[in-house]
C-alpha cells in the first residue's frame, strides 16, 4: 500500500483539459508516454506541485502532497522531489559545484542520502565542478541537471523528457548514466517521453496518455505487447523481453540467453561475452520478426522460435497487418504483409515459427 | 487639385493683411503680465498692429536677445539690463525709457494673516518667506533690501524660501506652502485694491526704486508697430491703466 | 572654477542622487518583481502610472507636488498630522519628488531583467527545497544583476539631470535644495555666464561618462554570453 505513487488530477485549460486517476508502482521507473499535448509534462509539474489541479490528490509512497477534500497542498518546495526538466536550466550565475550544492545545503544534513561524490561518481562531472554552465555541452549540463537533482536526496525523482533536448549522440551518452541509477539507486523515477526507445530501454511500468486521459497502464512488457494500444502502431514498435545470460561461444561472438519460464526458448545474439547468470533486458521489433509455417533451419536466419498466435490486427497502414505471439510465456509482435497473412491464413490459436531478424540488447 | 485656389486665397489675405498692419513681438517682464494683456486689446483696437507677448524672465531674455531672439521691444523688469543692452549697442539709440515703477508688497494668501504695518514680518510664527531669485529679479533685491532695512535678514535667512522669478514667488504663496511672500504688488491687484488673501503694500521708501525700462532692439528698427508700441506706453490712457495694476510712472 | 555655493550644489545633487537612488532600488524592486509576474487586472494601470513620469513634463509633477505636498494637499495633510510639518522647500521634499520623477527609469530596467529571467529558474529553486524568498534573494537577484546596474545608473544620472521638479518645490535654499542644474539656472539669469559653463561643462562630462558606462557595459556582456 504504502509502496505506490497516487495521482488523482483534473485540470481546464482554454484548450486542453486533463483528467487522469494514475496509481504507479512505488520503485523502478514509471513512464508516461504520449505524444505532445497529450498531457504528460502537466501531470508532472502537477505531481511537482509546480502547477496546481482544481481536484486532486496526490500521494507518494504514504504521504499526501495534496488532497483538495481536505485543502491539502505542500509548496513545491516542501516536497521531496528531484525534478529534471527538458533543457538543463542550470543557474546561469552559479558554477557547476554551486548548482550541484543548491539544494544539497537545504537539505537537512540527517535527511542527505547522496553525497557531492557519489553524485559526481555516479554521472562522470566530477571534472566539470569548476566551470561555468555557459561552457558546459549539452550532455554535460544535462548530466549536471540530474546529479544535482539527486543531490537534494529525494524520495522522488521526476523527469521531464531530459533527452529531448540533445542529439542522437548527446542521448547515447546520457542514457548509460541513467541505467546506472535505475540499479544503483533506490528513488522511483517517473519518467516523462515522446521516445518508445527511451521507454523501452528504461522503464519498468508504462502509462500511456492520449488528449489528457491516461488510456492504458501496466508493466512495460505487456503494455508494448499490445495490438489495442496505439504503441503497437509506430515505426519501432516491438517488445521488451527479461532474459539471463546462460552461455557464451567465443568462436563466433555469440550470447545465449534464456528468457523466462520453464519451456522458454533461447535466444541468441551477436554479442560480447557478459557474466553468465546476469539479467539482460533485449527489445525485438515487430518489423524484425516473420512467422513460417515450418522450420525453415537452412535460412540465416539465427533465430527460429515456436510461437502461437495470440491476435491478429490490421496495421494503420494498409499492406500490414500486426499479428501478437505467444513464446512459451513471452510475448513477440510481428509486422508482416496482409499478402503473407492471408496465404498464411493466419488465425488465433494457430502454431508457427517465428523468424526473429535481429535482437537489440538495451543498455 | 482643388486646394490650390483655398490656399491661394489665404496667400492673398496674408498678404493684405501685412499690408495695412504690423506685427510686434515682444518680450515682457513675468510681472508685467496682466497689464500686458489687458493693453494689448486697446492697443490694437487703437493702432490696428498686432502684439505678440513672450513672458519670461529679465535675465533669460537678455541671454535670448544676445542669441538672436527676434524680440522687436524688450519690456524689462529692471532699468540694468536694459542699460546694459544700449551700452552694448543691441538697442535703437535713445528707445530706452522707463515704463512703470513697479511696487513691492508682502502677501499671505489667507486672509488677516498680514497686518497693515507688515508688522507678521518680525512677529509671525511663518515658518517660510517666499521671495524671488534677488540674483535674478529685482523685486527678489528689493525683497531682500526691505529686509535688511528693518534689520530682519539674519532672523529670516532660515525661512527664505527663492522662486526663479517673481511669478514662482507668488506661486509658492499662493499654494500655502509659503504663509508669507513678497510679490509683485500687479500680481495680486486690480481696480485700486487686493484681489485675494492680506498684504502689506511696501513703502518706497524701503528699497531702490524698481524701475522697468523698455527698450526697442535692433530687430525692431524698422517696424513701425514697434515705434507705435512704445509710444502707446506713453500715453496718458496706457500710464493709467498700468497704474490700476498696482504700478507707479 | 567651482565657488562654495558651486561646491554646496555639487554635494548636495550627489547626495540627493544617492538617497534617492537607494530608495527606488527598495521601493523599485518589489514593484518591478510584481509588474514582471502578475497576470493580475491591474498590471496594465499600474504599469501605465509608473511610466507617467517618462512623458510627463517635469512642471506638471512638481506643479502637483507643490498642490500635494502643500498645507492643503494630501501628503501635506498626512505629513503635518505626523508631526512632520511640511515637507516642501526640504531636502525631504526633494527626495519625494525625486524618487517620483526617476521611479521608471529604476523600475523598468528592474522590469525588463526580471521578466527576463523566466519562470524556469524560479521553478528549479523551488524543485530544490528553495522557498519564494529564498529563490528571490539567491536566484532572481543575481541573475537581474545587469538590470540592476543599468536601474542603479539610470536612477542616480537622472535624479542628477533632474531641474524642473526641484525648481517647482524646491525654492532654492543653499545646501538643502539648490542642486547643481538650478545653480546653473541661477547662475545664467544673473548673467554669471563663466560659472555657468564651468558647472553645465562638469553636468556634460558626468553625463557622458554614466552613458559610455552603460553602453560600454552592455557591449562587454554581449561579448561572452
Amino acid at each position: 500500500m504504502s509502496h505506490t505513487i497516487r495521482a488523482r488530477l483534473q485540470l481546464r485549460r482554454d484548450t486542453f483539459s486533463l483528467d487522469v486517476d494514475l496509481e504507479l508502482p512505488g520503485r523502478g521507473i514509471s513512464a508516461l508516454f504520449g505524444h505532445s499535448g497529450s498531457g504528460k509534462t502537466t501531470c508532472l509539474r502537477c505531481l511537482a506541485g509546480l502547477e496546481r489541479a482544481s481536484h486532486g490528490r496526490v500521494e507518494v509512497n504514504g504521504e499526501v502532497w495534496q488532497d483538495d477534500t481536505q485543502r491539502t497542498f505542500i509548496a513545491p518546495h516542501r516536497r521531496p522531489l528531484g525534478y529534471v526538466f527538458q533543457e538543463a536550466s542550470l543557474f546561469a550565475h552559479l558554477s557547476v559545484r554551486d548548482n550541484l550544492m543548491f539544494g544539497w545545503r537545504r537539505v537537512a544534513s540527517e535527511q542527505r542520502k547522496v553525497s557531492l561524490e557519489q553524485a559526481c561518481e555516479l554521472l562522470g562531472i566530477g571534472h566539470l565542478l569548476t566551470r561555468r554552465p555557459a561552457t558546459l555541452s549539452g550532455g554535460e549540463a544535462q548530466r549536471v541537471g540530474i546529479a544535482r537533482a539527486l543531490l537534494s536526496s529525494p524520495r522522488l525523482l521526476l523527469m521531464d523528457e531530459p533527452l529531448a533536448a540533445l542529439d542522437g549522440p548527446r542521448k547515447r551518452e546520457i542514457l548509460p548514466y541513467l541505467e546506472r541509477l535505475h540499479r544503483e539507486l533506490d528513488i522511483p523515477l517517473v519518467y516523462v517521453s515522446h521516445s518508445q526507445d527511451e521507454v523501452a530501454r528504461l522503464a519498468d511500468h508504462l502509462v500511456l496518455l492520449e488528449q489528457g486521459r491516461a488510456v492504458a497502464s501496466g508493466p512495460i512488457a505487456d503494455m508494448l505487447a499490445r495490438l489495442d494500444l496505439s504503441l503497437s502502431q509506430s515505426e519501432d514498435a516491438g517488445v521488451v523481453l527479461e532474459g539471463t545470460v546462460s552461455g557464451h561461444d567465443p568462436a563466433y561472438q555469440l550470447l545465449d540467453l534464456r528468457l523466462p519460464g520453464t519451456d522458454a526458448p533461447l535466444l541468441r545474439i551477436a554479442h560480447p561475452a557478459q557474466a553468465l547468470g546476469s539479467s539482460v533486458r533485449v527489445k525485438v521489433q515487430a518489423r524484425d520478426v516473420s512467422l513460417s509455417l515450418d522450420a525453415d533451419s537452412t535460412s540465416s536466419i539465427l533465430n527460429r522460435i515456436a510461437v502461437r498466435v495470440r491476435e491478429c490486427r490490421p496495421a494503420e497502414n494498409p499492406a500490414h497487418v500486426l499479428v501478437a505471439l505467444d513464446a512459451a510465456g513471452s510475448a513477440l509482435l510481428a509486422r508482416i504483409t496482409r499478402y503473407s497473412a492471408d496465404q498464411l491464413q493466419i488465425h488465433p490459436g494457430q502454431a508457427l515459427w517465428a523468424q526473429i531478424k535481429s535482437v537489440a540488447i538495451l543498455g | 487639385m482643388f486646394m490650390r485656389p483655398t490656399l491661394l486665397a489665404i496667400a492673398t489675405l496674408l498678404t493684405i493683411n501685412t499690408a495695412w498692419a504690423d506685427e510686434v513681438q515682444v518680450a515682457v517682464a513675468a510681472n508685467f503680465t496682466a497689464p500686458i494683456k489687458a493693453l494689448a486689446a486697446d492697443f490694437q483696437k487703437d493702432t490696428g498692429h498686432t502684439l505678440v507677448a513672450a513672458y519670461g524672465s529679465t535675465g533669460q531674455f537678455y541671454a535670448q536677445i544676445n542669441n538672436g531672439a527676434p524680440f522687436d521691444v524688450f519690456l524689462a523688469a529692471d532699468d540694468t539690463t536694459p542699460a546694459k543692452l544700449e551700452q552694448e549697442k543691441a538697442i535703437v539709440p535713445g528707445s530706452r525709457f522707463t515704463y512703470a515703477i513697479g511696487t513691492l508688497a508682502l502677501w499671505s494668501a489667507k486672509p488677516d494673516y498680514v497686518d497693515a504695518k507688515g508688522d507678521v514680518l518680525s512677529k509671525g510664527t511663518y515658518k517660510h518667506l517666499a521671495i524671488a531669485n534677488p540674483k535674478a529679479a529685482p523685486y527678489g533685491l528689493a525683497a531682500t533690501q526691505v529686509l535688511e532695512k528693518l534689520k530682519l535678514t539674519e532672523a529670516t535667512k532660515a525661512k527664505l524660501v527663492e522662486g526663479q522669478n517673481i511669478t514662482q514667488a507668488y506661486q509658492f504663496v499662493s499654494t500655502g506652502n509659503a504663509e508669507l511672500g513678497f510679490v509683485a504688488l500687479s500680481q495680486i491687484y486690480q481696480d485700486g485694491k487686493v484681489t485675494q488673501g492680506s498684504a502689506w503694500i511696501v513703502p518706497a521708501a524701503l528699497h531702490e526704486p524698481i524701475r522697468q525700462d523698455a527698450v526697442i532692439l535692433n530687430k525692431g528698427k524698422d517696424n513701425p508697430a514697434a515705434k507705435a508700441l512704445v509710444d502707446y506706453l506713453k500715453t496718458p490712457k496706457a500710464t493709467a491703466l498700468i497704474k490700476s495694476y498696482g504700478y507707479e510712472i | 572654477m567651482f565657488d562654495a555655493s558651486d561646491l554646496g550644489a555639487i554635494w548636495l545633487t550627489l547626495k540627493l542622487a544617492s538617497v534617492t537612488t537607494l530608495i527606488l532600488l527598495l521601493v523599485g524592486t518589489p514593484l518591478a518583481w510584481w509588474l514582471a509576474r502578475t497576470r493580475s487586472w491591474w498590471r496594465g494601470p499600474i504599469g501605465a502610472v509608473v511610466a507617467l513620469p517618462l512623458v510627463l513634463p517635469p512642471t506638471v509633477i512638481g506643479f502637483y507636488l507643490l498642490l500635494a505636498l502643500g498645507p492643503n494637499g494630501l501628503i501635506g495633510q498626512t505629513t503635518a498630522a505626523l508631526g512632520l510639518g511640511s515637507v516642501v522647500f526640504s531636502f525631504t521634499g526633494l527626495v519625494i519628488g525625486s524618487v517620483v520623477y526617476s521611479l521608471p527609469f529604476v523600475v523598468q530596467p528592474l522590469q525588463n531583467a526580471f521578466g527576463a529571467i523566466g519562470q524556469r529558474p524560479l521553478e528549479v529553486a523551488a524543485t530544490l527545497r528553495a522557498s519564494p524568498w529564498d529563490s528571490f534573494i539567491h536566484v532572481a537577484l543575481p541573475l537581474a544583476r545587469p538590470g540592476f546596474i543599468t536601474a542603479s545608473i539610470l536612477g542616480f544620472a537622472h535624479t542628477v539631470g533632474e531641474f524642473g521638479v526641484v525648481l517647482m518645490i524646491g525654492g532654492n535654499i543653499p545646501d538643502k535644495t539648490r542642486v547643481v542644474s538650478v545653480q546653473i539656472f541661477d547662475h545664467v539669469e544673473a548673467m554669471e555666464y563663466a560659472q555657468a559653463h564651468w558647472l553645465a561643462g562638469a553636468m556634460l562630462v558626468f553625463s557622458f561618462l554614466v552613458l559610455l558606462m552603460l553602453y560600454a557595459g552592455r557591449r562587454d556582456k554581449a561579448g561572452w554570453s
